[in-house]
């Protein structure tokens, strides 16, 4: 039986990791509710370039963006992994992984390569350690990331495409679909993947300044920094919301463990006590 | 009353204003542009610059842009705006960072990686220690 002061000394540093993970829990509860609005806040940007850009698409149909291509033959698949850039968030970014690797080795039976540009240094390490084409990455975005930190890494996604050096963009990140869950996703970037095709009430169409092309190219690539954007921003909120989760039940395990020890320590403290009652009895009893 | 056009500004990172206008002007790509209400449909892209809301009470209102794109409808005018100063070499600068900071990464020259490693490392052997302490649980005491 370990002895009473060892018991309390561990129960002292139990405590003071259970605060810890108790003020980390609550961080993350409030970073979590701003990471939320910044989700909302991008969403009509996105929605507002779609609409323009399907009706270009349709307007101009003499003109064709290689993104919005049809689909060509695929060799080689560039991935866009959106990860945290820290840890504690339970099993967030394993999870996201582990949903990429399955399809890498899928891909891999089929004789396609793939290719890969991170976001958060927790993919950059995982590539590191698996061994990967890594073509580009940005770390550190923290809390309140800009759209201007993800530009370059977008663009050497883009160029490879339009070099034809890969045949598809997929973007993989976290779905946040409510606080206790979020789920890993894949989703396809380029070529652009058609909405619904309504059909044109009336035949109109923009006056273009410099010409339709030059518009349709700067749309389309701000359109694909958007949805990156909304991606990472969307991790952003899975991140926190999964490390408030993992963060509370670090909180709840350190409290089992607080009442677990503090048993342990009656219980020594009891038997010091009989031990010295029975010491002092018996001395008495010799004299 | 007089005539309105809704006006909407939002950039990729939330949405900047919304209401209504007598008269918007904008930066387009080749000049300047005053859009009144049924405006034909335009569409341009945008240089840096200001882009001024009038309102029904005759004040105006600025809002800078450093670029991005202008949409035009009868009713309804949207500025796409960027949150980053755009240019083609801008770009191609960024695009040569985030590929070089990939080969610095994968080389192993960053500090911050080997923590990563290290953290991973660390997680491990925290797993293994528990494991044992289990084992101990179980067998002994």
């Amino acid at each position: 039986m370990a002895g009473a002061k060892e018991v309390r000394t561990k129960i002292a540093s139990i405590k003071s990791t259970q605060k810890i993970t108790k003020a980390m829990q609550m961080v993350a509860a409030s970073k979590m509710r701003r990471a939320q609005d910044r989700m909302a806040a991008s969403r009509p940007y996105a929605e507002k370039m779609l609409q323009v850009i399907s009706h270009l698409a349709r307007a101009t149909p003499e003109y064709h963006h290689s993104f919005m291509a049809v689909e060509r033959p695929r060799k080689r698949i560039g991935y866009i992994v959106v990860s945290s850039d820290r840890g504690l968030c339970g099993g967030l970014n394993s999870n996201l992984l582990r949903r990429l690797l399955h399809e890498i080795k899928a891909l891999r039976g089929e004789g396609i390569e793939p290719v890969f540009c991170t976001i958060g240094s927790k993919a950059l390490g995982f590539f590191r350690r698996f061994g990967g084409n890594v073509l580009a990455q940005t770390t550190q975005l923290g809390d309140n990331p800009h759209v201007e930190d993800l530009i370059g890494t977008v663009k050497v996604m883009l160029d490879a495409f339009e070099n034809q050096q890969i045949d598809a963009i997929y973007v993989a990140s976290n779905e946040f679909v409510n606080t206790m869950t979020q789920r890993p996703v894949i989703r396809q970037l380029v070529p652009l993947v058609g909405g619904e095709q309504e059909a044109m009430p009336l035949h109109w169409d923009y006056i273009y300044e410099p010409s339709a092309k030059t518009v349709l190219d700067a749309l389309l690539t701000r359109y694909i920094e958007s949805l990156v954007y909304q991606a990472v921003v969307e991790n952003g909120a899975c991140e926190q919301a999964a490390r408030m989760v993992a963060m509370k039940a670090a909180t709840d395990n350190a409290g089992n463990l607080i009442d677990e020890l503090q048993l342990v320590y009656n219980k020594a403290r009891q038997a010091a006590i009989t031990q010295e009652i029975s010491e002092i009895v018996s001395g008495a009893a010799a004299v | 009353m007089a005539m309105t056009i809704h006006v909407d500004i939002v950039s990729a990172e939330g949405a900047i204003h919304s209401g209504t206008a007598t008269m918007v002007y904008a930066p387009a790509e080749m000049g300047e542009v005053g859009i009144a209400p049924r405006h034909t449909a335009f569409i341009s892209r945008l240089k840096p610059g200001d882009v001024r809301v009038e309102n029904e009470r005759g004040e105006q209102e600025h809002f800078y842009v450093s670029g991005g794109m202008l949409e035009v409808q009868p009713s309804v005018v949207t500025v796409l705006a960027d949150t980053a100063i755009r240019a083609h070499d801008l770009d191609e600068a960024a695009a040569m960072e985030a590929k070089r900071r990939a080969e610095d990464a994968l080389a192993g020259k960053v500090a911050e990686f080997e923590y990563a490693k290290a953290q991973a490392e660390l997680a491990e052997a925290v797993a293994q220690l528990r494991a044992i302490e289990k084992l101990r649980k179980m067998t002994g005491r």
